[in-house]
């Protein structure tokens, strides 16, 4: 199992000395309102940007030094949709995330098809393994794409916001399968009930720093929702599952402060 | 070096005397662009970003959709190898009939005979073997170098529109020729064997040059669109024609004018069997390296944030195969002048047959670009014979519809193609 620290992480004014932690086989959300600088943390965690202060640290070891390739070996991500615009089948797709634990010349095996095919079960989509990526609906290339990262076989997944532009069914089905997977997982979330029920531990993201982090049940409430967002609300068990969950007080149009839509 | 002028008249097919290459000299070569008007017409189309809608956020998946007929790309190793085959037959074939036709019509027994060396020294003999011959075969290793190259630029650009024609890089390879040219005939340099080198090298750099402005210039701000692509294409080529125009003014050789203009059509006229041999070794070379490539190319297919995440140097691995496409069109631009819209089309064709994955579609696009520059010039030399029609001419006229077509067509259910 596989711990990820993050010790005074920084991204120009996007990103203000954050630490965090995501303890092994956690699932971590973090929260906070739009430009909050989600995004910016993730993306220096799975190495796209290169952070200008502070380290990330998976299992000690810094991911920046480790290299593209190596990083990839141990750090997933499940973007909100892959930008293809060739057809690559939905297998094909999914055999990519294989490409880290291959030399560059290698093609596919017969394991690295069954592998990919398993994913595809795992995930529900067998039946449209051979159809072209950009013909699946969204739900489908969310799910094609959680395939993906598990035959990439990390000890830590990062997701950005998995559940945009899916239904109700769906974004249930994505967060329930990643609680599975038994790999360590970072996620950014716009729903709180969702990050209430799905997470262990929920970091508050504000303006590029941390505010506050911890259980569900000692983040989500009244007084941090009205500071961070804005928004007047009641934070009550749910009836049935006892986790956390958040009712809004609706408001007028008029006096809404547009930033903390 | 003293080029000797080329003609854009009657074809060189030496008729009644054979030994006569149908080209003596390779002459230097002066990119205009003439079918880039062509590739302009793209810069009509409104700008946009690259994938304008999300389809799933309109229809969010119902659980259990199986929607329409699921049209397979790829398919299986069967069909690659129906296809293959297929193509290696139609290739075959279409050199066969170009062997035979031409000004002369050589009936196929003897193209054989010729061929097998079965025939003693003859007018035909001379024809098939010492003109046809290594035009065919310039032909095959033209189109299919320019065909890898589309594809691997295509995959680079993530975007079904390029090609080393459209992107400039054709210009710049011409530029960087047409220099070498005017810089060594001022010192002597060039001349004899340092010619097959010299050109070609001044032709790299060029092309090279070319295709990172362009994909500088396209990518400011951060995102590659494919409007901004193209213009930065064109933009770029005309500057680079110009400006080997302007060096060619310069350096007082206006009487190169007309080769020049031949060549900036693109046309196989110049084949001998001595100038085969640097385009043959650089596409082997060059497609085995490509090949080797195959895993990175896909990785590019999906993004480079996502190959990034997905282990992939992106930075470094541009930078090789910038200079793998720049070599093979600029060898190629340098044996044939530009000839264009091959590397736009037969890779298209191919994806079409045997899916995106480049471990299948390289070898395939680059059967398809032979085949289609083979039958192209074929039609070059007999459609209006003995006028020999610059092969570029005829592949702008296929070429440049298509690129419309493609332009406005819309592939997927997200509208993608630009």
């Amino acid at each position: 199992m596989t711990e990820l620290r993050l010790h005074g992480l920084s991204y120009g004014e996007r990103l203000r000395a954050v630490d965090l932690t995501v303890r092994p086989g956690e699932t971590v959300g973090l929260i906070g309102p739009n430009g909050s600088g989600k995004t910016t943390l993730l993306r220096c965690v799975y190495g796209t940007l290169v952070p200008t202060a502070g380290h990330a640290l998976l299992d000690g070891d810094d991911l920046h030094a480790l290299g593209p390739k190596a990083r990839a070996r141990r750090v997933a991500t499940v973007p909100q949709d892959s930008a293809t615009e060739f057809e690559l089948t939905v297998r094909e797709l999914v055999a990519l995330g294989r490409s880290p634990h291959k030399r560059f010349w290698e093609g596919d095996t017969g394991a690295d098809r069954e592998r990919a095919g398993a994913a595809l079960a795992r995930v529900g989509l067998a039946d449209l393994a051979d159809r072209p990526y950009p013909t699946l609906s969204g739900g489908e290339r969310q799910r094609a794409l959680v395939a993906r990262a598990l035959v990439q076989d990390p000890a830590l997944l990062v997701l950005d916001e998995p559940t945009n532009h899916l239904d109700i069914r769906h974004q249930l089905d994505v967060l329930a399968l990643v609680r599975t997977l038994g790999t360590t997982n970072l996620l950014a979330l716009h729903d709180l009930n969702l990050a209430g029920a799905y997470c262990d531990r929920i970091y508050v993201l504000e303006r590029g720093r941390v505010v506050t982090g911890g259980t569900p049940a000692e983040v989500l409430t009244p007084a941090l929702l009205e500071a961070v967002y804005g928004v007047d609300t009641e934070v009550i068990p749910h009836p049935r599952t006892g986790s956390p969950t958040v009712l809004y007080m609706h408001r007028p149009a008029v006096g809404q402060d547009p930033s903390t839509m | 070096m003293s080029p000797t002028a080329r003609t854009a008249g009657p074809a060189g097919e030496p008729t009644g005397a054979p030994g006569a290459p149908e080209d003596p000299q390779a002459p230097p070569r002066q990119d205009t662009p003439a079918t880039g008007a062509a590739g302009a017409a793209g810069a009509g189309r409104p700008a946009g970003p690259e994938r304008p809608g999300r389809p799933g956020a309109g229809s969010p998946g119902a659980p259990v959709r199986k929607a329409g007929p699921p049209p397979r790309t790829g398919g299986g190793p069967l069909r690659y190898t129906v296809v293959v085959t297929g193509l290696l037959l139609a290739l075959a074939a279409a050199a066969t009939a170009s062997l035979a036709l031409g000004s002369v019509r050589i009936p196929p027994g003897q193209v054989l005979d010729a061929l097998t060396g079965r025939s003693g020294p003859s007018p035909f003999r001379t024809i098939v073997l010492d003109v046809r011959l290594p035009r065919v075969l310039l032909g095959a290793v033209v189109g299919a170098g320019l065909a890898v190259v589309g594809a691997v630029l295509q995959a680079l650009v993530r975007n079904r529109l390029a090609d080393p024609f459209l992107l400039g890089i054709s210009s710049g390879a011409s530029a960087g020729a047409v220099l070498v040219l005017v810089l060594g005939g001022g010192v002597g340099l060039v001349g004899g064997v340092t010619t097959t080198l010299a050109l070609p090298a001044g032709a790299f750099v060029g092309a090279l040059l070319s295709l990172v402005l362009v994909y500088g210039l396209a990518r400011t701000g951060g995102t590659l669109t494919s409007t901004r692509l193209v213009l930065a294409g064109v933009a770029v080529s005309y500057i680079l024609s110009a400006l080997a125009t302007l060096l060619l003014v310069v350096a007082g050789r206006p009487e190169q004018f007309q080769e020049a203009m031949y060549w900036s059509l693109g046309g196989l006229g110049s084949a001998r069997w001595d100038t085969l041999a640097l385009p043959a070794v650089v596409l082997a070379v060059g497609v085995g390296a490509l090949l080797t490539l195959a895993r990175p190319l896909d990785l590019l297919l999906v993004g480079e944030e996502e190959a990034t995440v997905l282990g992939l140097d992106t930075a470094r691995f541009r930078a090789a195969v910038f200079v793998l496409a720049s070599l093979v069109t600029a060898v190629m631009v340098s044996a044939s002048g530009a000839v264009g819209f091959v590397g736009l089309m037969a890779p298209h064709a191919a994806r079409l047959a045997v899916g995106a994955p480049h471990r299948r579609l390289l070898p395939v696009a680059a059967l398809g670009g032979a085949l289609a520059l083979v039958l192209a010039d074929l039609a070059a030399r007999t459609v209006a014979a003995p006028q020999d029609i610059p092969v570029g001419v005829l592949t702008a006229l296929t070429g440049g519809p298509f690129f419309l077509w493609l332009m406005r067509r819309r592939p997927g259910p997200e509208g993608a193609a630009l």
